[in-house]
């Protein structure tokens, strides 16, 4: 069997920047899961259908499993893990999905928020046609996507003012 | 579902990766986006002992006006060039044809060039292409560059007229002159974003009148490479796009395809969705420019 050559390579990860020696065949979801022990991001089909394994890329979302370790040097990648705020907190969409039952065996649930939370980012109150849109490239075989669409909305509805 | 093992090299200038590609040939590839290379090499379809990577080559970064050609570099991300409203206004049928391409995951990755190379019969860049008569510049180390029209350029399915040795650069894609333009894309697929099982592209110019003064239009997915029927455009020039003449347009040019049997759909069923979406596409564009004329804003579907 042919080896190749090592290469090193520095991403940011959750804002901490992670060195790491890689042989380039290593798929950025193996570098994540396998050498990170980022295990939030999914496997699912490895080819680029199911969505599983999408992470944010520079901000924008991208499949994990459709790149190598080595394309992601000196960028920055936000999984899962990095969404709240703060360890034991959840962030507004995840709350969100707690909320209104998005999930059911959880399989598809990291690359659902990581495709919920770009949308956001870049539209923070998307119409239902936009939330499908955004999440047509994530299958869930669970929840028939009702509840994940709710959740987005949920998350981005306008908030009533408090009152006094 | 793991690529087999290779070398890796980030190309610092067009210029290097070509001068590599010439020194590796056929066991080298080109990756930029990688949305369709990644998984075939995951699959082991493909097996390159040397990945090149010109994702991050600023000279194949840039979109630009010349005249009546916006010039649109190879390594462009689909997703910048469905942000950029500038090039939407001059090619409006590009903006049409980029929401039906993959999903916002592929689209931050893949670009307009890599699109074009795979060729793959049913993409809907290729049909754009090919539909708007776009020019596509070539460079190598050795033979410097030559430029393609559209129509030379998609020789089979997954095969363009690209050599080994060579990179596509940029793209030129014509931008039409005058006012009444619009552009219309549709496509049906098994689910949104998967490749099409047909497709259709269309782009006409109306004059105030409401008489067809230029029309281009094309189909994907019903062949071995996209079509566009330039001689059977011809005959909508001059007329009403009333719907008779739409169906028989469309009739006569789903019957020129010669589209494969396979399990998602027979050859009859996909030169039928042809037909539809030739009729329907041809619609949609007369009814953006007419709404183009009135001065209504693009994009702004009937």
């Amino acid at each position: 069997m042919s080896t190749s050559k090592l290469v090193s390579i520095a991403i940011k990860v959750n804002g901490v920047v992670r060195e790491a020696q890689v042989e380039p065949r290593t798929t950025l979801v193996d570098f994540l899961r396998d050498a990170l022990l980022l295990t939030g991001t999914h496997v699912g089909c490895e080819h680029g259908v199911c969505g599983a394994c999408s992470v944010l890329l520079d901000g924008e979302p991208v499949r994990s499993c459709c790149m190598f370790a080595v394309q992601a040097d000196g960028l920055s990648v936000t999984t899962v893990e990095g969404l709240a705020p703060q360890r034991g907190q959840l962030s507004a969409i995840q709350d969100a999905f707690c909320e209104k039952h998005a999930l059911q065996c959880g399989y598809c649930t990291p690359g659902m928020l990581i495709a919920c939370q770009a949308l956001i980012t870049r539209n923070p109150h998307p119409d239902e046609a936009a939330i499908r849109e955004a999440i047509s490239g994530n299958l869930c075989r669970c929840t028939g996507y009702q509840q994940i669409v709710d959740a987005v909305k949920h998350a981005t509805a306008p908030k009533e003012a408090p009152h006094d | 579902m793991k690529a087999a093992a290779f070398d890796y090299i980030r190309a610092d200038s067009l210029a290097q990766a070509l001068e590599l590609l010439a020194r590796h040939g056929n066991d080298a590839k080109l990756i930029a986006g990688g949305q369709s290379l990644v998984p075939m090499m995951a699959m082991r379809l493909v097996r390159p002992a040397l990945l090149i990577d010109i994702h991050r080559l600023a000279e194949l970064q840039s979109i630009s006006r010349h005249g009546q050609e916006v010039q649109i570099g190879a390594g462009v991300r689909q997703r910048t060039l469905e942000d950029d409203t500038a090039a939407h206004t001059l090619l409006p049928l590009v903006a049409k044809a980029l929401r039906w391409v993959g999903h916002a995951q592929t689209r931050n990755r893949g670009t307009v060039g890599g699109s074009l190379v795979h060729a793959d019969p049913s993409a809907e860049l290729p049909l754009a292409a090919l539909v708007l008569d776009a020019k596509l510049r070539l460079a190598s180390h050795t033979g410097g560059e030559r430029v393609m029209q559209a129509a030379d350029f998609f020789v089979g399915p997954m095969q363009s007229a690209t050599g080994e040795t060579e990179c596509l650069s940029s793209i030129a894609w014509p931008a039409w002159e005058g006012s009444g333009i619009g552009a219309a894309f549709d496509e049906v697929a098994i689910r949104h974003g998967d490749f099409a099982l047909a497709s259709a592209a269309a782009q006409v110019q109306l004059d105030a009148q409401g008489i067809c003064r230029r029309a281009s239009f094309g189909a994907g997915g019903v062949d071995g490479v996209p079509r566009a029927f330039p001689a059977i455009a011809q005959g909508l020039v001059g007329q009403r796009l009333e719907p008779n003449l739409l169906r028989s347009v469309a009739t006569a040019a789903a019957a020129a395809c010669d589209p494969g049997n396979d399990p998602h759909a027979s050859a009859d069923y996909r030169r039928h969705l042809a037909t539809i979406l030739i009729v329907r596409v041809l619609r949609e564009a007369a009814q953006a420019a007419a709404q183009s004329l009135r001065g209504e804003p693009a994009g702004k579907q009937a």
